[in-house]
């Protein structure tokens, strides 16, 4: 028996430097997306992932020549996930933040759309006079200043949900903390349940993620409200997180993007699954 | 240094938790007492459909996860739109007192049979001679029997106790800032993924060492009888 075994553990041992010796050749990448966050990323009934993310991922794949899996992680624990090793890349919406690159690496920004407030149809936010705007916080900054002041005397003391630690969460934090209670949710769909049942009035999200919840059956009583913000601190857009020791990886598929979003395919993906053009 | 000091930061912001975490753990474990004290006297009446109703609760809170209770009671009895117009909605709109309901009646299943061994552990000689004394009723209760059984659960119920100062940690999933959440948000903002938690067990752990010490000090203090006499 033991002789069986040493080879056993030998032939193992083996394999597993090969693996470490192989493993910059990348004929597999592990993409780790939460499966949650709709359109970018959701689990169809059969248990598959499917929408905006995993078809610019296997894209992306084809493109520079590897095997994707994708698999499903929870967002809280995502970049531990990733600095782990459990996976590759992430594509799960991440927004590129300063804090977030000390941690990781990006890609090029993939997607970018504004963050908006959903709440009941009629909410006294409904009839703001920023309604549907868009302000660019980095490029107009009095403008963006003059809604938040509108927006912040409409939301006293309301309850407005937002995931944890996303840029909604620290948007939230930094203006509207003193007027109104946060809540924080690990998943959106945790915090729409809270929505419905009346705990929240309002939700702060990425626009293309609150038009889906919008679409589902049981949501006519509720609009988008208010302004809408992008740039600032929102950042420049969503991009694919990858380990720093990755370079070769990031290069490669900011090699891949290019070419997708030359020949339109990036934009394809985007108004199949957003509607809307998230290119950034 | 820089990683004492996060630690010492972390410490800090977690220690403006601890009131909260304490707070559900008391108020589950005070109404979670009166429930298994009711839910006892049910199940040991000698009336059917109380003994039947004790053993359904029991089978129901102790027998699924806490965390499936804390979801139904959270997020399930908010989809009956006939919860959300009555006045129970007052309170179950509050994560708080979802939270510490659902550890209550969890708690409470489980006490009750720490009770229940108790009585059962009351030596049947002890309640003869009492009655042979000429008491009865609530008087045999007060003085012979409840003094006897807290005596015998106390170790179990301990135990209960420090078991519910974790248990509180779950109540994290529902939007409260109890130490856990905290640690976990402090761990996804900073990316630091092992401090927090780590400085988060040592408060539960120094929590329920304090517990454990008290729980040694009372049973002492209530087995006279079992101490070695001086002279």
């Amino acid at each position: 028996m033991r002789l069986p075994l040493a080879i056993g553990m030998s032939l193992l041992a083996a394999a597993s430097f090969a693996t470490v010796a192989h493993a910059k050749d990348w004929k597999t990448v592990v993409i780790g997306m939460e499966g949650a966050y709709e359109p970018y990323n959701m689990t169809d009934p059969s248990g598959k992932i499917v929408g905006f993310e995993p078809d610019l991922a296997l894209d992306l794949c084809a493109r520079i020549k590897v095997e994707c899996k994708i698999i499903a992680q929870d967002w809280d624990g995502m970049i531990p996930g990733l600095n782990a090793g459990k996976f590759d890349v992430i594509m799960d919406g991440m927004s590129i933040t300063d804090e977030r690159k000390k941690q990781i690496d990006f890609s090029n920004p993939y997607a970018n759309s504004p963050a908006a407030f959903l709440a009941a149809k009629d909410s006294p936010l409904a009839k703001l006079a920023s309604n549907g705007k868009v302000f660019d916080m980095t490029k107009s900054p009095a403008e963006t200043a003059k809604a938040l002041e509108e927006l912040r005397a409409a939301l006293k003391g309301k309850t407005i949900g937002v995931q944890v630690s996303t840029t909604h969460a620290n948007f939230a934090d930094k203006h509207l903390k003193d007027v109104a209670t946060i809540k924080e949710y690990k998943t959106t769909d945790e915090r729409d349940l809270d929505l419905k049942s009346g705990r929240l009035d309002v939700e702060l999200d990425d626009y293309p993620t609150l038009a889906a919840i919008l679409e589902k059956p049981d949501s006519k009583d509720y609009a988008f409200v208010g302004p809408e913000f992008k740039g600032g601190d929102f950042g420049v857009g969503s991009g694919m997180g990858i380990r720093k020791s990755d370079a070769d990886l990031t290069a490669k598929f900011n090699e891949a993007l290019k070419a997708a979003f030359a020949d339109g395919s990036v934009k394809k993906y985007s108004l199949k699954w957003f509607k809307i053009d998230t290119t950034p | 240094m820089m990683s004492l000091d996060f630690i010492w930061q972390t410490f800090l912001r977690l220690l403006a938790a601890l009131p909260l975490t304490i707070e559900v753990w008391f108020l589950s474990i005070v109404f979670g007492g009166f429930v298994a004290a009711g839910v006892t006297w049910m199940r040991v009446s000698g009336i059917l459909p109380l003994s039947l109703f004790a053993r359904a609760f029991i089978f129901i809170f102790r027998g699924s996860p806490l965390l499936i209770q804390l979801f139904v009671i959270y997020y399930g009895l908010p989809s009956l739109p006939f919860v959300r117009h009555s006045f129970l909605w007052t309170f179950l709109r509050e994560p708080f007192y979802c939270a510490v309901l659902s550890l209550a009646l969890c708690t409470a299943g489980y006490t009750s049979e720490i009770f229940r061994g108790a009585l059962a552990a009351v030596p049947r000689g002890q309640v003869e001679a009492a009655r042979a004394c000429g008491m009865s009723g609530f008087l045999l209760f007060r003085r012979i029997i409840l003094p006897i059984a807290m005596r015998q659960g106390l170790p179990a119920y301990s135990t209960e106790i420090i078991s519910m100062t974790k248990a509180t940690a779950l109540v994290s999933m529902v939007t409260l800032w109890d130490v856990l959440n905290v640690a976990l948000k402090i761990r996804n903002d900073t990316l630091i993924t092992y401090t927090p938690l780590l400085v988060a067990g040592a408060i539960y752990f120094v929590l329920n060492y304090i517990l454990a010490r008290f729980f040694v000090w009372l049973e002492f203090v209530v087995s006279p009888h079992l101490r070695r006499r001086l002279h």
